[in-house]
């Protein structure tokens, strides 16, 4: 194969884009897309603080590198998991890269720092691991942000994410998520704003970026997420695409461009019915905040009488 | 040629000379799903293994979305 832009050998193809790629212009077409999804959806301004939410993975890694090379003032912050050796590996590969792109990394250790961890959380409530971890995320990526004064927090969802995302919430008609599942999140009273700059790019070309630059990341799957359901709905959306290739994007971008306004009221109105927790302070449609009443499940924290969970 | 696949990892032999395409066809593996990196250098589905090429199938696919 050919690159499509310089004719010369091609290490990568796009088959979405009918397209190959040599090493540099891939690079370029991987920039090429970041800079398009943050200038459309109007993500970033120039100068504002970017907390970049980092795994050791191939989609927050790259992230980073092309916001930094991109110019914007990125720093990271890593969430340590407590999933054993997976935990500890994530955090060196975070942390090798953080050094080698020179960038500030903050650190939150949910074992010593929130009282839990995954694991934990997961045997201890009835919730999935990845509802747990989900669920931390969210809470700690909005208030380390909100404490260490950054504007914006980018996380590293790809368009196999959210593809895969759309997929679950159209199969349960689930509208409230409908409206809230786009690549910018607006900042609203406690919520600093989220964006998605990688919603452009699938994970093929994610993981073939980090080849291609040099960024040595956990390919290793987290062992708590094997079979989930995000992994079947994206088993299905690849066996489409492998059919007709730019399935995944007619699908999303689609959905963005034509359904996503419909579902936006609902969300509004989700949004404005919220009040702040009892215990933190953060947003939440009930008295105390989903984070904290985890918190209280595990034992981390004890919530005042009148406050208890039942 | 020894093939490299993860998750977990292990290695399996296949015969050479034969493309990264038939290979992933001959393993059932969808190529929207994975990369194919022979050394350090990734390869694209037109180009022919041979048999003494170190190949590594690397899937791309994460998950944990809550």
């Amino acid at each position: 194969m050919k690159c499509r832009v310089c004719k010369g050998a091609a290490v990568i193809d796009v088959r979405r884009h009918n397209a190959a790629f040599c090493k540099e212009h891939f690079v370029h077409h991987c920039d090429e897309q970041v800079r398009r999804a943050v200038h459309s959806h109007r993500m970033l301004e120039p100068g504002e603080r970017v907390l970049v939410a980092v795994s050791g993975g191939k989609d927050s890694l790259a992230l980073w590198d092309i916001l930094v090379r991109l110019g914007y003032e990125a720093d990271g912050l890593y969430l340590g998991l407590g999933i054993g050796e997976y935990s500890d590996e994530s955090g060196d590969y975070t942390r090798a890269f953080a050094q080698q792109l020179g960038r500030p990394l903050h650190e939150v250790d949910l074992g010593a720092d929130a009282g839990y961890t995954i694991p934990e959380a997961a045997a201890v409530t009835r919730r999935s691991p990845c509802g747990a971890c989900g669920l931390s995320k969210r809470h700690l990526f909005n208030s380390v942000a909100i404490e260490r004064g950054y504007d914006v927090v980018a996380t590293g969802h790809n368009l196999d994410d959210e593809a895969a995302v759309l997929l679950g919430n159209v199969l349960r008609w689930d509208t409230g998520y409908l409206g809230r599942q786009h690549p910018v999140l607006p900042a609203t009273p406690g919520f600093v704003r989220k964006v998605k700059p990688l919603v452009r790019l699938g994970e093929r070309e994610t993981a073939a970026y980090c080849v291609l630059q040099g960024i040595d990341y956990q390919v290793e799957e987290c062992p708590m997420a094997a079979g989930n359901r995000h992994l079947g709905y994206k088993e299905v959306l690849n066996a489409l695409e492998d059919r007709s290739p730019g399935s995944k994007a007619a699908f999303l971008f689609g959905f963005l461009e034509r359904g996503h306004e419909r579902f936006a009221g609902e969300a509004e109105h989700e949004r404005d019915e919220l009040g702040e927790c009892s215990v933190c302070g953060a947003p939440t449609p009930g008295t105390v905040c989903a984070f904290c009443r985890l918190r209280s499940q595990v034992g981390a924290i004890e919530l005042p009488v009148e406050l208890k969970v039942r | 040629m020894k093939v490299l696949l993860r998750n977990p990892k292990r290695e399996v032999e296949v015969a050479g000379p034969i493309t990264v395409h038939a290979l992933l066809q001959r393993l059932e593996m969808s190529p929207e799903s994975v990369l194919v990196i022979v050394g350090d250098e990734l390869v694209t589905h037109d180009v022919k293994l041979a048999d003494d090429d170190a190949v590594e199938i690397r899937p791309v696919i994460s998950g944990g979305a809550a």
